[in-house]
Parts: C-alpha cells; sequence; structure tokens
C-alpha cells in the first residue's frame, strides 16, 4: 500500500457532520442557513431520485421484476441501498441473541425509502417512567419540543387532520388522501371493534409549500425515491437546499472511524475517515462535530473513540453509549376480503402509504403490558411484482371463483381467470409498538472482530420481554377482531405463543435507538438536553441515539426536530463562544 | 415547482410525453392504452456493483436446451393464450425463468430435479420425454401433478414441482406487459386520486363522511 498517512483537509470547518439522514440532514440545513461552514460526511454515495431513477418504472425493467436483492433488501426498485448485510461490513451477535442491523449507506440514508409516517411524540412519550416506572423519563417535555415540531410540519410538510387526541398532537398539516376501498372496510370495521381510526400522518406533499419540491401525483412509490421530490427524504429535502447556500461541502463514500479528539483539554477537535474510493486516510476539522450517524453506528464512533482523556470512549463517563438499545415491536397479519373479488378496476395507487392508520387507543393501566403501538394498513390493486399470485393453490379451491367451485391448483384458462379473480383482494395490517429500553439490550464493540476498513465493529446483545411479547399478542387479537368484523379471510399471521404471536426478531423494524440516551444526570446518561455531550461539550448526537424512549410512533419525525433544537443551540453557544 | 413543471420534469428520460399528457388529461377514465410506449431510457438505477453482479449472471447459462424446451411447453400449459391475454411464451416467461434461477439459486435443484423427475414420469409412462411426447400425453402427466388436494401420494415430488413452475409462470407472466394488461392494473402513472369511485361506493353501500369529503384532498 506504500506511504500510509493521514490526509488532513486543510478547510477548517465550524461543523463537521457524520451521517447525511433525516438528523444530518437537518443539521446542515439549520447550520448552513445560519451561515455556518459545514462538512457533511456521507458513508455512501452521491443521490438524486431526479437522476437515479426508480419512479414510474414497470416491473418488467427488472430482470427479477422487483425481487430483492442483497444491495436493495426492500426489492430491485426500492430506492435505500444498504440493508441488513454489507459486503466487509460485517457485525457479531452475543450469547446466542439476535439483532439485525440495518445500514443505509446512500446520501439521505433511510429517509429515502422509509414509509414517511411522521408523528409528533405526544406529552405522555416523555414522561413514562412517571406513568408506568419503567425506564426514564426524558429531561425534556413536549412543551420544549412543540416548537420545532410546528417549524418542521411547515418546512419539510405533512399531511394528516386535526383530531384533538391526548397523546397524538395535531400538527400542521396539509389535507389528507381520501381512504381508498380496502381502507374503508377496515375503518367501519375497526371502529365497530372500539379501535381509533384516523387520517394518516405522512411526510407527502398533497399541496404545493414551496417552488423546490413538486406535488405528489399519487402514484404509490414513495420508497422508490420520487423524481419531483413530493415526499420527504434528507437528500431531496435538506441537504440540497443546504448545499445551495454555498455552505456545505458534502464528501460521499467517506467511512468515518473514530473521532479525534484534544489531548489536552478532551474537546472533539476532528473526524477521521477513509475514502472508500481511494482507501485513504482522512482528517476533518471542526470547531463541533455532531454525529448522526444512525444510532448504533454514532454509538460505535463514540465507543472507538478512545482516548486517555476518554478511556471508555468518547463521551461515555457514564458507560451508557451502547446500552438501552430499543426498536419498534411488530407483528402482522393478513388475508383476502371476499367481496373485492372480481373488482372493479381503477387507479387505486394513492400515496405511496396508508391512508388512514390507529394510533393507540387503550388505557395501559387495564392491560397486562405497560406500553401502546399504532396499527398500519395496506391492501388494494397494486402494481405487481415478483411473488404475484404465490401460493394460488392455497385459495383457489376454497373459494368459488365467479360461482364456479374450482379443484385446487390447476393450469391453463381456468387459472388466469383465478388470478384475474383474486386480484386486488388482499388487505393485511402491522403493529408498531413501544419497546422498554433496559441496560441489557445493547450494543458493545467487538473485541476481536474489525470491518474491512480495519475499524472494531458492534456486537449485539438483545432479547424481547414479556411486556414486548404480551404486546404481539394483543395486537393479533385486534387485528382478528378487525379482520373479522369485515369478514376477511385469514391467510397469514394467525400466530401464537409458540413463535410469540409473530413478534418480529429484534432490528426488523429498523427503529433502533437509545444507544446515546440523553438525560440529566451525566452518570446514566450521555447527552444533556440539547445532544450535547455531557464529557465533551463540542460533540452532539443527533439521530436516533438520543432517544431515551420511542413512544407508539416512529422516530423520525421527533429525530427531526431535536436536530432542529440542537443545531440552533449549537449556532447560538458559537455566537457566544461557549464552543 | 408547479404540477405542470414537475410533470415536465417527470417526463424527461422516464416515460414518453404523450402518454403522460393523455394520463393527465382523462385520470377517470378507462386507461386508454395501457400499453406504453417504450420508455426513453431503460433501465432502473444501478450501483457498479449491481450492474456489475446483474452482468454476471446474465452471462452465466444454468439451463439445457432441452431443459428449457420442457419449460416453454409447460408456462404455455400453465398460462396459455385466451380470449383477454396472451401465453406465457408470448410474455416472454421462460427467459423469465432462466434469469430467476441464476438469480436464487434455492430454485435450482427444485427446478432441474423437477423436470428431470417430470422426464422420468414420461419415460415410464409413454417411454420418451416429455417434451417429446404429444399433448394428450402431456396433460396426462401434468393433471396428476395439477391439483395438490387430490394428488396420489407418489405425484407428491411432481406436484411441488409443478406448483413452483405455477408460481414462477405466474410472477413471470403477471410482471410482463401482456400479463399487467390482462390483471387491470390501471396506475403506474401520474394521477389524482378523488377517492373511491361513485359507482364503486355505491356497490358497496359504503360513502365517505361528511368531514372526509370536507378535508380531504
Amino acid at each position: 500500500m506504500g506511504n500510509l498517512q493521514v490526509k488532513v483537509q486543510s478547510k477548517k470547518y465550524d461543523v463537521v457532520i457524520v451521517g447525511s439522514g433525516a438528523g444530518g440532514g437537518m443539521a446542515a440545513y439549520i447550520l448552513a442557513n445560519a451561515g455556518l461552514k459545514v462538512c457533511l460526511l456521507e458513508a455512501g454515495p452521491m443521490y438524486d431520485p431526479a437522476k437515479n431513477v426508480m419512479q414510474l418504472k414497470w416491473p418488467w425493467e427488472s430482470p427479477r421484476r422487483g425481487a430483492s436483492t442483497p444491495f436493495r433488501p426492500f426489492g430491485d426498485f426500492d430506492a435505500c441501498y444498504g440493508g441488513w448485510e454489507i459486503e466487509g461490513e460485517p457485525y457479531t451477535q452475543k450469547n446466542g441473541t439476535r439483532f439485525d442491523w440495518w445500514r443505509a449507506r446512500m446520501l439521505g440514508g433511510r429517509t429515502n425509502h422509509w414509509g414517511r409516517i411522521s408523528l409528533r411524540f405526544g406529552p405522555d412519550d416523555f414522561k413514562r417512567k412517571d406513568i408506568d416506572g419503567l425506564s426514564d423519563n426524558w429531561p425534556i417535555s413536549y412543551d420544549d419540543i412543540k416548537p420545532f415540531y410546528d417549524r418542521l410540519d411547515k418546512l419539510v410538510g405533512v399531511f394528516g387532520s386535526k383530531e384533538n387526541l391526548p397523546n397524538e398532537p395535531d400538527g400542521v398539516f396539509l389535507p389528507p388522501p381520501k381512504p381508498r376501498l380496502h381502507e374503508l372496510f377496515i375503518k367501519k370495521s375497526a371502529q365497530q371493534a372500539g379501535v381509533t381510526v384516523i387520517p394518516s400522518r405522512l411526510s407527502i406533499l398533497t399541496q404545493k409549500i414551496n417552488d423546490e419540491r413538486g406535488v405528489c401525483f399519487y402514484c404509490n412509490q414513495c420508497a422508490r425515491g420520487c423524481t419531483v421530490y413530493a415526499d420527504f427524504s434528507s437528500s431531496s429535502c435538506l441537504v440540497n437546499p443546504a448545499v445551495k447556500t454555498g455552505n456545505v461541502d458534502v464528501i460521499p463514500n467517506a467511512m468515518a472511524r473514530e473521532v479525534i479528539t484534544s489531548s489536552s483539554d478532551g474537546r472533539a477537535t476532528a473526524v477521521s475517515y477513509v475514502n472508500k474510493d481511494d482507501m485513504q486516510e482522512y482528517q476533518v476539522n471542526g470547531r463541533v462535530i455532531m454525529l448522526a450517524a444512525s444510532a448504533c453506528e454514532s454509538a460505535r464512533l463514540l465507543l472507538n473513540s478512545k482516548s486517555p482523556r476518554h478511556p471508555n470512549g468518547l463521551a461515555n463517563s457514564s458507560n451508557v453509549v451502547g446500552k438501552y438499545l430499543h426498536d419498534s415491536t411488530g407483528a402482522a397479519m393478513g388475508g383476502i376480503l371476499p367481496q373485492l373479488y372480481g373488482r372493479k378496476r381503477y387507479n387505486e395507487d394513492g400515496v405511496g402509504g396508508m391512508h388512514i392508520y390507529s394510533p393507540w387507543w387503550l388505557d395501559n393501566k387495564k392491560l397486562d403490558f405497560p406500553r401502546g403501538y399504532h396499527i398500519e394498513y395496506w391492501g388494494g390493486m397494486g402494481m405487481s411484482s415478483y411473488g404475484f399470485g404465490w401460493g394460488i393453490e392455497g385459495s383457489n379451491g376454497k373459494h368459488p371463483v365467479n360461482g364456479k367451485q374450482k379443484e385446487a391448483g390447476g393450469y391453463g384458462k381456468s387459472l388466469k381467470e383465478d388470478y384475474r379473480y383474486f386480484y386486488g383482494a388482499g388487505v393485511g395490517m402491522a403493529g408498531r409498538g413501544e419497546a422498554i429500553a433496559r441496560e441489557d439490550n445493547y450494543c458493545e464493540i467487538d473485541p476481536a472482530v474489525v470491518d474491512r476498513y480495519g475499524i472494531p465493529v458492534l456486537r449485539f446483545h438483545y432479547k424481547w420481554s414479556e411486556h414486548e411479547i404480551k404486546q404481539a399478542k394483543h395486537m393479533k387479537e385486534t387485528f382478528k377482531e378487525i379482520m373479522h368484523g369485515m369478514g376477511a379471510i385469514i391467510t397469514w399471521g394467525d400466530d401464537n405463543a409458540s413463535n410469540d404471536y409473530g413478534l418480529e426478531a429484534p432490528g426488523r423494524i429498523i427503529h433502533e435507538a437509545g444507544t446515546v440516551r440523553m438525560g440529566n444526570d451525566p452518570k446514566r446518561s450521555a447527552l444533556n438536553k440539547y445532544n450535547q455531550a455531557h464529557d465533551c461539550k463540542n460533540l452532539f448526537v443527533v439521530d436516533g441515539g438520543p432517544f431515551v424512549s420511542q413512544a407508539d410512533k416512529n422516530i423520525t419525525w421527533t429525530i427531526m426536530a431535536l436536530s432542529m433544537r440542537a443545531s440552533e443551540y449549537v449556532v447560538d453557544e458559537l455566537k457566544k463562544q461557549n464552543l | 415547482m408547479d404540477r405542470r413543471k414537475s410533470i415536465k420534469a417527470l417526463a424527461v428520460g422516464t416515460i414518453s410525453a404523450g402518454v403522460l399528457l393523455d394520463a393527465c388529461k382523462s385520470p377517470d377514465k378507462k386507461a386508454e392504452d395501457p400499453k406504453q410506449a417504450a420508455p426513453a431510457q431503460t433501465g432502473i438505477d444501478r450501483h457498479p456493483e449491481e450492474a456489475a453482479h446483474d452482468k454476471a449472471l446474465m452471462d452465466r447459462k444454468f439451463f439445457t436446451d432441452h431443459e428449457m424446451a420442457t419449460i416453454a411447453i409447460l408456462c404455455d400449459i400453465i398460462i396459455p393464450k385466451d380470449d383477454v391475454s396472451g401465453s406465457a411464451t408470448d410474455a416472454k416467461v421462460p427467459d423469465f425463468i432462466e434469469f430467476i434461477v441464476k438469480d436464487m439459486p434455492q430454485h435450482q435443484t427444485p427446478m432441474r430435479g423437477g423436470l428431470r423427475w417430470l422426464d422420468v414420469q414420461c419415460m415410464k409412462r409413454f417411454g420418451k420425454s416429455f417434451s417429446d411426447c404429444d399433448s394428450k400425453e402431456q396433460l396426462q402427466v401434468v393433471d396428476d401433478i395439477a391439483y395438490p388436494a387430490k394428488a396420489k401420494p407418489e405425484m407428491q415430488q411432481g406436484v411441488a414441482f409443478f406448483s413452483l413452475m405455477r408460481n414462477l409462470t405466474a410472477s413471470g407472466f403477471y410482471t410482463s406487459k401482456i400479463g399487467l394488461e390482462d390483471i387491470g392494473y390501471k396506475g403506474n402513472r401520474p394521477n389524482q386520486w378523488k377517492g373511491v369511485p361513485d359507482d364503486v361506493l355505491k356497490q358497496y353501500n359504503l360513502s365517505y363522511t361528511e368531514r372526509e369529503l370536507k378535508e380531504c384532498i
């Protein structure tokens, strides 16, 4: 390899940000617009959905018709590059437990293919310990973050409806789309079962909000990336405008290795990284360092940034970095709505997600598990992809087709009639719930394994508890009631205790958080209430790491609101010369 | 970006402008011509590693000519031409199956072994391979493996193979232009979602609430 030396960037930045997803993108946006010079490191390549086009492609344009690949586990047309297994970047498990770890590697990260479900945390979500005695309270309240949610709603755009629910704060909403046909059936049945159903709250533009972004044209392909930027992705909506200010240098294909700190006072001074294109070592200096590499990746960076002043890793005198890891719970059920057999065809695409959903509607004091979940719904006449009609032998013998009782399986003209008959009659639902953050669910540095860059990798230790399993049981009971209430036939997901009610393996919901948690007590938390490291004043973490708990909501909206808040705090503190 | 500009931005490099404008003009009418004009630029977004991965798969050959011939016959038995749409071979399903077993190695042995099982079955009954049998002979064997619920125990391996063939044929057919048109999918184009059409609401005795009518887009 010859003389390997660290090339130090000559340009000095006000802030170096690691990661261009929701948190990093927002930080870049706020800081750049405040006139600060920002260096944004991104482990993956540049990406622009208007140039890297998947939207409005037909199934036959993929040789595998949209099936998943190791590069795109969510499907060949999915915008997100990366996934569970990245060549040369292993992670390990401890004591036979299992945590599946998703890594996106591209500008904008996971925000390029996420569900756009943009839910505010409610007042209760910051004070769970007060309510059920489990885990810890956040060091902030809803009132602290509300102004930032309001600004975020207006900046990025989110549709929804005012509902005045106590723990589902209303936002500044664009109009929502009308429910689809299967959603009308679900709504009727769910409401009869006492389950709340309201319009979903997705960051998709049903109305124009600025000149830079187009309006949704209802192709149901947000996950493919929107060529007109009608849905929220950090790349399109935050990084691009930030770069336009002239204050941001984006360095793609940059794998951060560690945060360099000063031996004299322990301050963070730089980020060292590998340039994946030339495989050389680089270093970029900043007055402030902000980590937004995703919860576990940021924890990994901190733990790998050991020095005499930070012997336990950076920002880790509390020893909590990597711990209190939590992911959403997830369990699902699906089937068929017989009333939709042979249904009339029309364009039913809608937005890239559900038009209705169910926020948590019960009082946990009356239940045998402590925290709630929301329900997501799907169904309808979608575009075909690999796997279309798979297993028809399981249904075409059970249900008469156009009045004819048939033998299961078969072939020929009769079979073609069956595919037509059943098309668009599928329906399904999934719960996404709050798990309890526990110290013994964690990631740590594996003492023996490095990745291809020589960076020590993470080792995971994670187990669901009885709380989560009972919550999944409740999900299945609820789903069965909704399915039966609308006359649906359940074809999968009717699980029982033998497989923990279909509770997904930890990490599979890809909402992992908590590994660099915030708190008022430096002995029990890594960050203060401004996402600032207790041990290192000019170091911040603005991804899912700081989350003390994650609520029965997805965390992206809160990541961005907190990042906005922390970034403005940085601007302010720099002005006051406190950093 | 206003709607017109954003549609124009879309037209560059994706689908032909003519189809786009038609789609905008009549979003509620039946799709006038679901047959897409060939896209200005085919190919989906590929990173260099993906493109190399796919090229390596395309460069390989897995099935023999005899296996491909058998697959073609089976595909067309499973999905023949009817008065709605063409056959599986019209939709180039054998080529799809050829690629997919290279892409998904877990299908290789079940397919190769199943094809062989089928030939051996035909050898036993008729003294020739499946592709050399006449249509009547072929269907006699197919009838014994196409119906999982009533197949004889000794035919179960054939049943498993035929079910896999059926599933792969359907995947390949209904993701082709011909198949997508057959199934009647009307989306994948710029659209204005105005809710469920009135006649469909009426058919199911459903309606939107006053609030939905007022507040939804």
